[in-house]
């Protein structure tokens, strides 16, 4: 994290003065750093650099060649064209002509629930990271154990427990039936935007609040004090003191939830099946597994990718910063 | 001072609603999974209401269903060969790779190794649908010459999805060790090689143990570049099986599919658990490790 001090940071300035010495330093590696073939450091990140070259970035561009080629005409595939100066746009103008149309619900809606499941992730994340950080005393340990559970559990397998307690005759309905006046025989699973979001945040809060309580265990408790010591009620102190030494760690908590959320179909898959609440990873899904809409899919994946480039940038950004920092 | 602006003012006051908000928390992320999990015990068929302990979904012959139960039904049995092999192979073949990768990306500089580190960092934040698809359409327009939709094609999309997380713990963990330790051992006349293989590897056990768990886990419960890269029924995993089926049929064999899953995950984590305690003796931080890895 690039946030709190490091102690590497101090020792910039002598690293660079080892790794000059290193470059005027003999074959053997004398007494003053060592000295490492130019191929050596190299060597190891090849494998790994090839294999992400074959498998991450040619695939990418083969979505590119599909997203700007062409159906075959008999078999209904997509016959990707690989040649930029032959690339047809008429697959980018229909599925952008949609957005704009006919499927602009679907976008929007996309941006209602990922914005309102990033909202209520931060309120819960926030109270939970802030409460075992402040007062978890000697239950820290217990604390953690309870919220890294969550990742052990497969997603799949969380959004099946909620499938089983909001089917009609589930447990959710059953508590609600004690309620006197709350219809208690509601089908949650027939797409209702509410149980999506709830999934939604389910399924990706325990990934932001490690983040957060990692960070806001380290703010030092002196701030605080001081902050109380002038006068401020706690109150104050956490709106003037806290909540703003907090404010990166809240968007990159953010950032990791709404990427995945952005690509997310299986939530709403599962606990809704409805277009009433289809986002934009199901459009994608669902062309992939229609014959004949494979340039569509494609096009899908470009468009997922721009709405992601900010929070990927962001993204990229702080952890490089936070690598430069620390070395 | 009493009354409720007085409880509102003091400052020593005990943060109740934090304490309850939080306890709220715990029991609504854990509770829904244990139910899940009982209810994979049950003696009926509804998956919503449990009416009494049986094995019936996981190893007997439950009545008036095709699919039958985890163990004995043919279709699931291959399911969890198939989750445990695609498994181990990755987890085999990735966290080699990504470990090198990473003490390569940690002292290799320059355009290259900025460009690698890029590309890496974005394999890790691409969601996964966009890797899955891709290599969907990879295999099936561009390189299907050479490989086919199925288990090769899966292991390969799991790859390229899982490297990047050994790179991310061995990275935290190499931050905190430094150079000193190498450059000590090369100081005292070790070659390069050896100062890697001898004085820095087992510094790094307990980040390279917590990697083999991650990736273990992570395939067992991926269903996304898993689903798209399965070639046929033949070569779906159990996660794939339950994504499939379960919103159609909720029947409690699905449970018992997923609590085999979770039970899979939380065994693997202990033998890992085991092996470093065996091999990376006077090592600390392994769960530190472990849930650096899940940021």
């Amino acid at each position: 994290m690039r946030f709190g001090t490091r102690p590497g940071a101090s020792s910039r300035v002598a690293d660079t003065a080892t790794r000059a010495s290193r470059r005027r330093g003999n074959k053997r590696g004398g007494g003053e750093g060592v000295w490492y073939p130019r191929w050596f450091w190299p060597s190891f990140a090849t494998p790994a650099s090839l294999y992400l070259l074959v498998f991450f970035v040619l695939p990418l561009y083969v979505i590119v060649s599909i997203a700007f080629g062409t159906v075959d005409a008999t078999f209904q595939s997509p016959r990707p064209i690989y040649q930029p100066w032959f690339w047809t746009s008429q697959y980018l103008t229909k599925v952008t002509r949609d957005a704009v149309g006919y499927q602009r619900g679907v976008y929007i809606r996309t941006f209602i629930y990922v914005f309102i499941a990033s909202v209520l992730c931060v309120l819960i994340a926030y109270t939970v990271a802030y409460y075992v950080s402040r007062f978890g005393g000697k239950r820290k340990g217990l604390f953690l154990t309870l919220l890294i559970a969550p990742f052990f559990v497969s997603y799949l397998m969380r959004m099946l427990a909620w499938i089983n307690l909001l089917q009609i005759e589930g447990y959710v309905n059953k508590i609600l039936g004690w309620i006197p006046f709350v219809p208690h025989k509601v089908n949650w699973l027939g797409g209702y935007p509410w149980t999506v979001v709830l999934g939604l945040v389910y399924g990706y809060v325990p990934y932001m609040i490690l983040p957060l309580y990692g960070f806001l265990d380290r703010i030092q408790q002196s701030l605080l004090e001081a902050g109380r010591d002038l006068g401020a009620s706690p109150a104050r102190t956490f709106m003037r003191v806290t909540l703003p030494l907090s404010r990166q760690a809240i968007l990159a908590g953010i950032v990791i939830v709404t990427l995945p959320m952005f690509g997310d179909y299986y939530t709403n898959n599962l606990l809704s099946n409805s277009p009433k609440t289809q986002m934009v990873g199901n459009l994608l899904d669902n062309a992939v597994n229609n014959t004949g809409q494979g340039p569509l899919a494609a096009v899908l994946v470009l468009i997922i990718m721009i709405i992601l480039l900010v929070p990927m940038a962001y993204y990229l950004r702080s952890t490089s910063n936070e690598l430069k920092v620390s070395t | 001072m009493s009354g409720p602006r007085g409880w509102y003012r003091n400052p020593w006051r005990k943060p109740r609603v934090l304490q309850v908000a939080t306890w709220g928390y715990l029991a609504w992320s854990i509770l829904p999974v244990v139910i899940a999990i009982v209810i994979s015990f049950n003696s009926g068929r509804s998956s919503a209401t449990f009416q009494g302990f049986s094995l019936q979904w996981w190893n007997g012959a439950p009545q008036g269903d095709a699919q039958g139960s985890l163990f004995k039904s043919p279709d699931l049995h291959a399911a969890i060969i198939q989750t445990i092999r695609l498994s181990i192979i990755v987890m085999l073949i990735a966290v080699p790779l990504g470990v090198a990768f990473a003490i390569g990306l940690d002292r290799w500089r320059g355009r290259v190794a900025k460009t690698a580190n890029f590309t890496m960092l974005a394999s890790f934040v691409v969601p996964e649908i966009i890797i899955g698809v891709a290599l969907f359409y990879t295999f099936t327009y561009t390189l299907n010459a050479a490989v086919k939709l199925g288990t090769t094609a899966q292991i390969i999309g799991l790859i390229a999805f899982q490297v990047s997380y050994p790179v991310i713990v061995v990275r935290a963990r190499l931050l905190s060790i430094g150079k000193e330790y190498e450059e000590a051992a090369m100081d005292l006349g070790a070659p390069p090689r050896a100062a890697i293989r001898r004085v820095l590897l087992p510094m790094l056990y307990p980040a390279i143990f917590a990697s083999f768990a991650l990736v273990f886990a992570d395939v067992v419960d991926d269903f996304v570049t898993v689903r798209y890269l399965s070639g046929g029924s033949s070569t779906e995993t159990l996660s794939v099986k339950i994504y499939g089926a379960v919103r159609a049929t909720p029947i409690p064999v699905y449970n018992a599919a997923a609590s085999f899953m979770l039970f899979t995950t939380v065994v693997a984590i202990a033998v890992v658990y085991v092996l470093y305690k065996r091999f990376g003796r006077g090592q600390e931080g392994s769960a530190a490790d472990f849930a650096a890895g899940q940021l």
